[in-house]
Formats: C-alpha cells, sequence, structure tokens
C-alpha cells in the first residue's frame, strides 16, 4: 500500500511568537516539524507495518523544510519530497490543498494521512479541502485506523465520543494522538535521513499555477499581556481553605 | 445582507455555540438557519426561538448521520440557491470539514475559530487567533459568499423568544456518500470541552493519593491508573457541583488515566471558559496556551514553585486530596445543592 504522510514546518512550541513590522517573529526559535504532523507519520509508519507498505513524506516549504521531511524520514519513512516555488509564498488554506492535490496525484497514494492541525495556522481545514478537491472520502480526527483488503476503517474521536466510520481507498484521513505516541527517529533513521537526497518540486513540476490567495491577512496583533496576580489562599485545615477559596471564586461572578 | 448559518448539532443536541452564530448573522441583517439531519424538525423550531428569519431542513434519510461529502454537497446546493453574503458555522469537528468542503464547491475559503467578526461595506473583516493563541489576526475572504466558523463563546448568545416560529422549508439531500457510519462507542461520555463554561482539569498530581490501597491483584501500572480514577472521582465531583465539565493534562491522559477527549492544551482542546480550576497540574506551556485565557484560573498543587500558580488568580498549595472535597462540600453548602 502506497502510504503518502503530509507535513508542515512551524516554529517550535515554545517559541515566543510576537508580531514585528508586520510580520510574525519567533526569535531564534528552531523550525521542527508541526507536532500533529509527527502523528500524521507515526500513523502512516503503523500502516506501512500493517500492510508492508511504503510512506512518502511531502512538505511545502522553503529549503529549510527538508529538515521537517528529513525527521520524517529518520521515524522511518521511505521517500520525503519538498515542494517549493517562488510563487508560494502566500498560500492559504485551500492553496495548499490545491498544491498537495496536485502532488498527490502526481505520486498516487492508497491513504494520504494528515496532523489534525498545524500549529501555526491551526485552522485545520486543508485535509478536508484536500479530501474534496482529490474526490477521495474524507474521515477526519482519527485515533485508530484499520485496513482490510481495499477499504479502511477509522475511529474518529469527536465532541460526542467515538465513531466508527468506513470507507474505500484511496481515503484522506487525519489523525489525532490516540493514534499512539510518534516513535523516537533511530540512530540508523538518523544516518540515512541526513544521507537523503530529497527531490524537489515546483509547480511546473506539478503542471498547475500558483493558487489564488483568498483569506489574507491584513494585520497581526500581539494580545494584550494579562496581569495575573496569584492571591494565594491560606488556612489552618483543609475546610478553612475550601470555605475561603468558594467565598473567592463566587465573588468574581464567574458561577 | 443575508447570511446562512450552519446549526450544528448531534442527534438533535444542538453546539450552543450555533446560536451565538445565529446572534452574530442578525447583527448583520437576515439570517437563514439551516438544519441538516435526524431530529432536524426540532431543532428548527429552536433556530425560530433564537431570532432565525427563514429556516431550510433537510432531514433525508441520506443524511441521518453526519457525512462530510454529503452534508457539503447540501449546504454547497443550497448556497448556491439562496446566493447568502455570508455563511456561518459554530467550530466543531463537523463544520470544520463541512466549511473545508463547501468552500472548494463554491471557489471561496473559510475563516476558522473567529473571536471576532466585523462587516465593512460589503465585505467582513475577521479576528482569529493563530500560533496557539499568542498572536492574533485581522483577515479577509475575497471570495463569495465570506465563509467563517466562530469560536465558542466568544460572541453573545441571543435570547430565546418561547414560542417565536415560522415556516420550515424543506430541501432534498444532494451528492454521493464516501463513507458510512458503522456505529458509536459508548464507552467514552460525551465531552464538549469548547462550549463549557466552568473547568475542572486533572493533571498527573491526581494519581499521588499515599492513604488509598488498591484493591489486591494489581500490578504497578493498573494500581497507578486505580488511584488516578479516585483523584478524577473528586475532580468530577466538583465539576458537578458546578456545573462544569472535566478536563486533564496531557500527562494525566498520557498516562492513561482519562480519555484523549478530556485534554486541555496544545495537542487537545483549547478552552477559555469562565472558571478553570486546575489540581495537580504542574503547568508546563502545552497546558497554558490550552488553558490561559479562561477568566478565572484556580491552581491547587502541592509544589508551591508549579509554574501554573504564574498564571492563576487564587492558588493553593496543599494536598488535592483533601482541599478538593472540602471545597466540593464548600460549594454544596454556598450554591444550595
Amino acid at each position: 500500500m502506497k502510504i503518502i504522510a503530509c507535513i508542515k514546518q512551524v516554529p517550535d512550541s515554545e517559541a515566543k511568537v510576537k508580531a514585528e513590522g508586520g510580520q510574525v517573529s519567533f526569535g531564534d526559535a528552531p523550525l521542527v516539524i508541526n507536532p500533529f504532523d509527527e502523528y500524521a507519520v507515526e500513523g502512516a509508519l503503523q500502516q506501512k507495518e500493517a500492510t508492508n507498505g511504503t510512506v512518502t513524506a511531502i512538505c511545502i516549504g522553503p529549503e529549510t523544510a527538508k529538515e521537517a521531511l528529513k525527521h520524517a524520514l529518520a521515524m522511518g519513512a521511505d521517500e520525503a519530497i519538498l515542494i517549493s516555488d517562488p510563487t508560494l509564498n502566500n498560500l492559504d488554506t485551500l492553496g495548499a490543498a490545491k498544491v498537495l492535490a496536485a502532488a498527490i496525484q502526481k505520486i498516487g497514494a492508497d491513504m494520504v494521512i494528515f496532523g489534525r492541525q498545524t500549529l501555526d495556522n491551526g485552522a485545520g481545514i486543508t485535509p478536508a479541502q484536500t479530501a474534496r478537491l482529490t474526490g477521495y472520502p474524507m474521515l477526519g480526527l482519527a485515533g485508530s485506523i484499520k485496513v482490510n483488503e481495499r477499504s479502511v476503517t477509522v475511529e474518529r474521536v469527536l465532541e460526542e465520543g467515538k465513531q466508527i466510520v468506513k470507507a474505500n481507498l484511496p481515503a484522506v484521513i487525519s489523525v489525532v494522538q490516540s493514534i499512539g505516541e510518534p516513535r523516537y527517529p533511530s540512530f540508523m533513521g538518523i544516518r540515512k535521513a541526513s544521507k537523503a537526497e530529497i527531490p524537489v518540486w515546483s509547480l511546473s513540476d506539478l503542471g498547475i499555477s500558483a493558487p489564488s490567495e483568498i483569506i489574507k491577512c491584513d494585520e497581526l496583533m500581539t494580545p494584550p499581556a494579562r496581569e495575573t496576580v496569584v492571591e494565594m489562599i491560606t488556612g489552618e485545615s483543609p475546610a478553612e481553605i475550601a470555605e475561603k477559596l468558594a467565598d473567592k471564586i463566587i465573588a468574581e461572578k464567574v458561577l | 445582507m443575508k447570511t446562512l448559518v450552519y446549526i450544528d448539532h448531534f442527534k438533535g443536541a444542538v453546539q450552543p455555540s450555533s446560536w451565538e452564530a445565529l446572534g452574530v448573522a442578525k447583527k448583520f441583517g437576515s439570517a437563514v438557519a439551516v438544519v441538516f439531519g435526524e431530529n432536524a424538525n426540532d431543532v428548527a423550531k429552536s433556530a425560530f426561538e433564537y431570532g432565525a428569519d427563514e429556516v431550510f431542513v433537510a432531514d433525508d434519510s441520506a443524511l441521518k448521520d453526519y457525512q462530510a461529502e454529503t452534508y457539503a454537497s447540501t449546504l454547497s446546493a443550497l448556497a448556491s440557491t439562496l446566493n447568502p453574503n455570508l455563511i456561518l458555522f459554530p467550530t466543531t469537528a463537523r463544520t470544520r470539514e463541512l466549511a473545508a468542503m463547501s468552500a472548494v464547491d463554491l471557489n471561496t475559503n473559510v475563516m476558522t475559530d473567529l473571536t471576532g467578526l466585523e462587516a465593512n461595506g460589503d465585505s467582513f473583516v475577521a479576528t482569529r487567533p493563530i500560533y496557539e493563541s499568542k498572536l492574533f489576526e485581522k483577515v479577509t475572504c475575497s471570495g463569495k459568499p465570506v465563509i467563517a466558523t466562530l469560536r465558542g463563546r466568544a460572541f453573545p448568545k441571543p435570547n430565546q423568544e418561547t414560542g417565536k416560529s415560522g415556516t420550515i422549508n424543506k430541501v432534498d439531500a444532494k451528492g454521493e456518500a464516501k463513507s458510512t457510519v458503522e456505529g458509536y462507542s459508548a464507552s467514552e461520555s460525551a465531552v464538549n470541552l469548547g462550549d463549557a463554561g466552568i473547568i475542572v482539569s486533572g493533571g498527573r498530581g491526581v494519581s499521588n493519593n499515599p492513604s488509598l490501597t488498591p484493591p489486591a491483584g494489581l500490578d504497578e501500572k493498573q494500581a497507578e491508573i486505580w488511584r488516578a480514577q479516585q483523584g478524577f472521582a473528586l475532580v468530577t465531583d466538583l465539576a458537578k457541583v458546578l456545573g462544569g465539565a472535566v478536563g486533564a493534562s496531557r500527562a494525566a491522559v498520557d498516562a492513561g488515566y482519562i480519555p484523549y477527549s478530556h485534554q486541555v492544551g496544545q495537542t487537545g482542546k483549547v478552552v477559555a471558559p469562565d472558571l478553570y480550576i486546575a489540581n495537580g497540574i504542574s503547568g508546563a506551556i502545552q497546558h497554558l496556551v490550552g488553558m490561559r485565557n479562561a477568566k478565572v484560573i484556580v491552581a491547587i498543587n502541592k509544589d508551591a514553585d508549579a509554574p501554573i500558580f504564574k498564571a492563576a488568580r487564587f492558588g493553593v498549595v496543599g494536598d488535592l486530596f483533601q482541599i478538593l472535597p472540602a471545597l466540593t462540600e464548600a460549594f454544596k453548602k454556598k450554591l444550595g445543592k
């Protein structure tokens, strides 16, 4: 089975992100594979093992995004492809989906796996848009994946509990954390990844032109710093502390 | 200005932020509610009470269970006919997919998880959090119609006018299903942290009650989980008295104390309740980004240096296994429950 894992590179979650001169700045924080996409790679590798398949990791981004692809290779992906083009500076979710859909069709896949969302934009809608564009069924927020011949059954983790859904392959699947803790890159994996030649595809390799940007960012704002001064509640006994704390909470008028 | 509002519900139980979306639509002009699926008629009646001018219902058997492709095709067809300026959704797992797919069909795009939305001539300017709410961006959508999903509790809920009604318009399901729902797993209870006004959460610390003796025959891991479940029972007791939801830190979820759907934080849910009570949660940045926008944060932890206290309004350094039950009792008494 041919599996594609779609990943993105983002600033590390510990980064101090700020708006500076209309641009996002994150200081000297490292760029890493989107943490949600580590679960996508993990899910893809589980299916590779279950079906004796292959995993191709793909990523849209600048040359430096090869590092995120190397992480996927080190975890165990068989190959990686970077999609990079100077015209792709302002991609919105649908633009990204159009580029990914073209790449998926060029590579050919039985299963396309995404993380639930990215850490930077956080919209979480590119998987469904990619599914709509390719015409593949969308199985969102899967906590487990089971392939049987040409069909796939997933357990979706929704607000109301778990929903079991079945579809034919090829399918687009987004995964959540219940899929399993992403494996650490092995020593052999890291060595293999460091030597890997990662091909770079431009839009002309995909036979498409740059998608127009429908959602535009006009302004970035840093949220006002919250001034929280903690008030410690003390007392002689748990009952006394609880009594005082309950009165304080009631006085905040949030109940 | 005409706005379509998608009312999201599960077997007739409406996501309350759907009504908030209806309130936003009314601010801009006429509000047309759209309800799909089982029990759609009852939901449609409520939509009138929350201010819908018109309601369109598709309760076709093809739409009995939510299914992304058919729901999207039905919505896209309706939008093509009604030609609204704006389509609004509450932000939920279902609507992210549905809005995403309809945007593809209608050749526009979606502004997700908005905390602000203003009309600007015949266009709209939206505010949304990015980078886990470390930044906000103002965005516009040049496609027509403009499609947006609204963050729960970011907009006021309109008053319900009981008895207000109107004519329900019926529409047919469109499109072809690409998946089949085989069933629902009852093992996990419903958790809707996004809409909760009060969240009581537990972390790794809830498993450390030294005074408990686990039943004989459990191995070390089973005994730890058993202890944690006793701890979460105390968390749940307080949540019940306050009418809130139960949350958890990633550490608690990873250790198998409680299902993933309860997780607050980076890889779980980002929440902004009025009251957040963190029990035995140290306050890693990945947890803080998920709850720091709560109005009032209370932290109970035995470690006075725990970072959670830096985010908290009120803090108690102490044994949560003693404080928590005492707090539940105090609220029972004070709230007359």
